[in-house]
């Protein structure tokens, strides 16, 4: 691994970096300051919160989900194409990175909205509507997600250059082989490192979801949204909101750690 | 000379709001930098924050308030949700007049000992907006029931009165979606993605993509809006006492507030 000699990071990095640490965990700290604790556990264990918890967890798994099976193979293709069309397709795939969520929640309902010809579409094959459902809240995770996950595989594997495949095609193996036994488990990290971002992202979204699902109790109302909802309460409403936030944060980073413990080798 | 014309406004609003949508979401709306340079001879320059359904009346009251005011310069009005309005207040957020939409929030507002003796300015009821054709063929509040109807979360005014109507009138619904404010239900209304929903008669005033129903009941759930001076910046009050005089109460009457003497009890 790497030694400490001539590696360590020059000393006039040292005051900005604290500052940039300043600036991330001092806002959590107010947060935390704020919190009335004689309440905090009332309004974490109420059954909205709970709700929301439950929701934002299983639609931020599904929309993970979605952006891996969406995304690996997208990044695949983007890593081993020509620049041209690599360059392209890395440009459409940062758009939603520079969208504000909320245009990316109102371009998700004139695509899929009822009145619309892909929702009426939807509706006559399947009876289904999406506005105000809960896969409406996993289409707008995922597509505020996806570019997360695309991103850092993509990333991942165009470092490792092509070196490794061509090896193993030379020698011959298939395509399918190469895929699965080269690619893949070369780009694990990348992986790892894509699904923790793409996830958080996901349960902390809030401007396309509000726009695109709605804000309904146990249907589509995240936790992101019962905290916004709460604060909009007066008075006491702001007491749980902060609280909520909390449990989001404390739920959120104990996932994040679990999923770093799992190490990338398990992956293949 | 006036620099803070309606238009000017617009932009700083439109650019404020680009900014903050690029940060994320809309939260904490800081007090916007205004077109303070130039040989302006105004003395003083005031920050409002008013709730997102005064904004129509509002610019139009400033425009008024300019003309007959020259010496006080309006720098900024920021319209938005009035419990976001009232949260940034209370932390900090230097404004020098604030309208809300509900009693509630200003007394969020006077508890932290800012802001003296609000005053009830215009009343708003509510009413059904439906999209144009109303496709889901609603006629009265019952009918809610079993149309795809969005509605304000409760915990904000137009959910809270919302919700009173309501059980006033015996009827439950189970909204397909609870908004944070008036306008996103509007707007889902507008989109044709709901059947109806309850807004305020004063946004669907002068609207010609929805249709409005009054239902019964109506009269009998009034939100009344408080207006106060907060601090001592010279003009504040002025502002406040123009909002209430006559020019102050037309304005509001043309787009379709109520006489503020009709919330006085309640």
């Amino acid at each position: 691994m790497a030694s400490d000699i001539g590696v360590r990071a020059p000393g006039f990095a040292v005051a900005p970096a604290l500052l940039g640490i300043a600036l991330l965990v001092m806002p959590l700290v107010a947060l935390v300051a704020r919190a009335s604790w004689g309440s905090f556990w009332q309004d974490v264990t109420s059954p909205e919160a709970l709700d929301a918890l439950w929701l934002s967890l299983r639609t931020g798994v599904a929309a993970t989900a979605v952006c891996v099976v969406l995304g690996v193979p997208l990044a695949v293709l983007m890593a081993r194409s020509a620049p041209k069309p690599a360059q392209l397709l890395r440009a459409l795939v940062a758009v939603p990175l520079v969208l504000p969520p909320m245009v990316g929640g109102v371009a998700l309902l004139y695509l899929f909205g009822r009145t619309s010809p892909v929702g009426q579409l939807i509706d006559s094959l399947w009876g289904v509507t999406l506005p105000f459902s809960t896969a409406a809240v996993v289409i707008a995770q995922s597509f505020v997600a996806l570019p997360f996950l695309v991103l850092s595989v993509e990333g991942s594997l165009r470092s490792l250059g092509a070196g490794y495949e061509q090896a193993a095609a030379t020698l011959g193996a298939g395509r399918w082989m190469v895929l699965t036994r080269i690619t893949l488990p070369m780009a694990a990290p990348g992986l790892v490192a894509g699904v923790i971002l793409c996830f958080a992202r996901a349960i902390g979204e809030f401007g396309a979801t509000a726009l695109f699902a709605g804000n309904a109790p146990g249907i589509t109302q995240t936790m992101p949204l019962a905290i916004y909802t709460a604060f909009n309460g007066a008075g006491d409403g702001r007491d749980a909101a902060v609280a909520l936030s909390l449990l989001l944060l404390g739920t959120a980073v104990l996932v994040l750690v679990c999923v770093r413990a799992w190490r990338p080798g398990a992956l293949k | 000379m006036r620099r803070s014309t309606p238009a000017a406004l617009r932009t700083l609003a439109l650019l404020a709001a680009g900014t903050l949508a690029l940060a994320g979401c809309a939260g904490q709306q800081g007090a916007q930098e205004g077109e303070a340079e130039g040989s302006a001879s105004p003395t003083s320059t005031l920050t409002i924050s008013a709730a997102a359904s005064l904004q129509r009346s509002f610019d139009e009251i400033a425009q008024e308030f300019s003309a007959e005011h020259p010496e006080t310069a309006i720098k900024a009005i920021s319209y938005d949700g009035s419990s976001t309005l009232a949260t940034q207040i209370v932390e900090g957020a230097p404004v020098d007049v604030f309208a809300s939409a509900d009693e509630k929030n200003m007394a969020v507002v006077t508890d932290a000992g800012l802001g003296q003796d609000p005053v009830i300015f215009a009343t708003n009821t509510l009413v059904i907006a439906v999209p144009s054709g109303n496709p889901g063929k609603v006629q009265s509040l019952a009918d809610l029931a079993g149309a795809t109807t969005v509605l304000c979360a409760p915990q904000v005014p137009c959910g809270a009165a919302s919700a009173r109507l309501l059980e006033n009138q015996g009827v439950s619904v189970k909204a397909a979606s609870q908004e944070q404010n008036v306008t996103a239900v509007l707007q889902k209304v507008i989109a044709g993605e709901a059947d109806a929903g309850l807004v305020y008669a004063t946004d669907v005033a002068g609207q010609d993509k929805v249709e409005s129903i009054v239902p019964a009941g109506a009269a009998e759930v009034v939100n009344s809006y408080p207006i106060t001076a907060l601090g001592e910046q010279p003009g504040a009050q002025d502002f406040v006492d123009f909002v209430l005089g006559p020019k102050g109460r037309q304005i509001l009457e043309e787009h379709g507030f109520g006489d503020a003497a009709a919330g006085a009890d309640g």
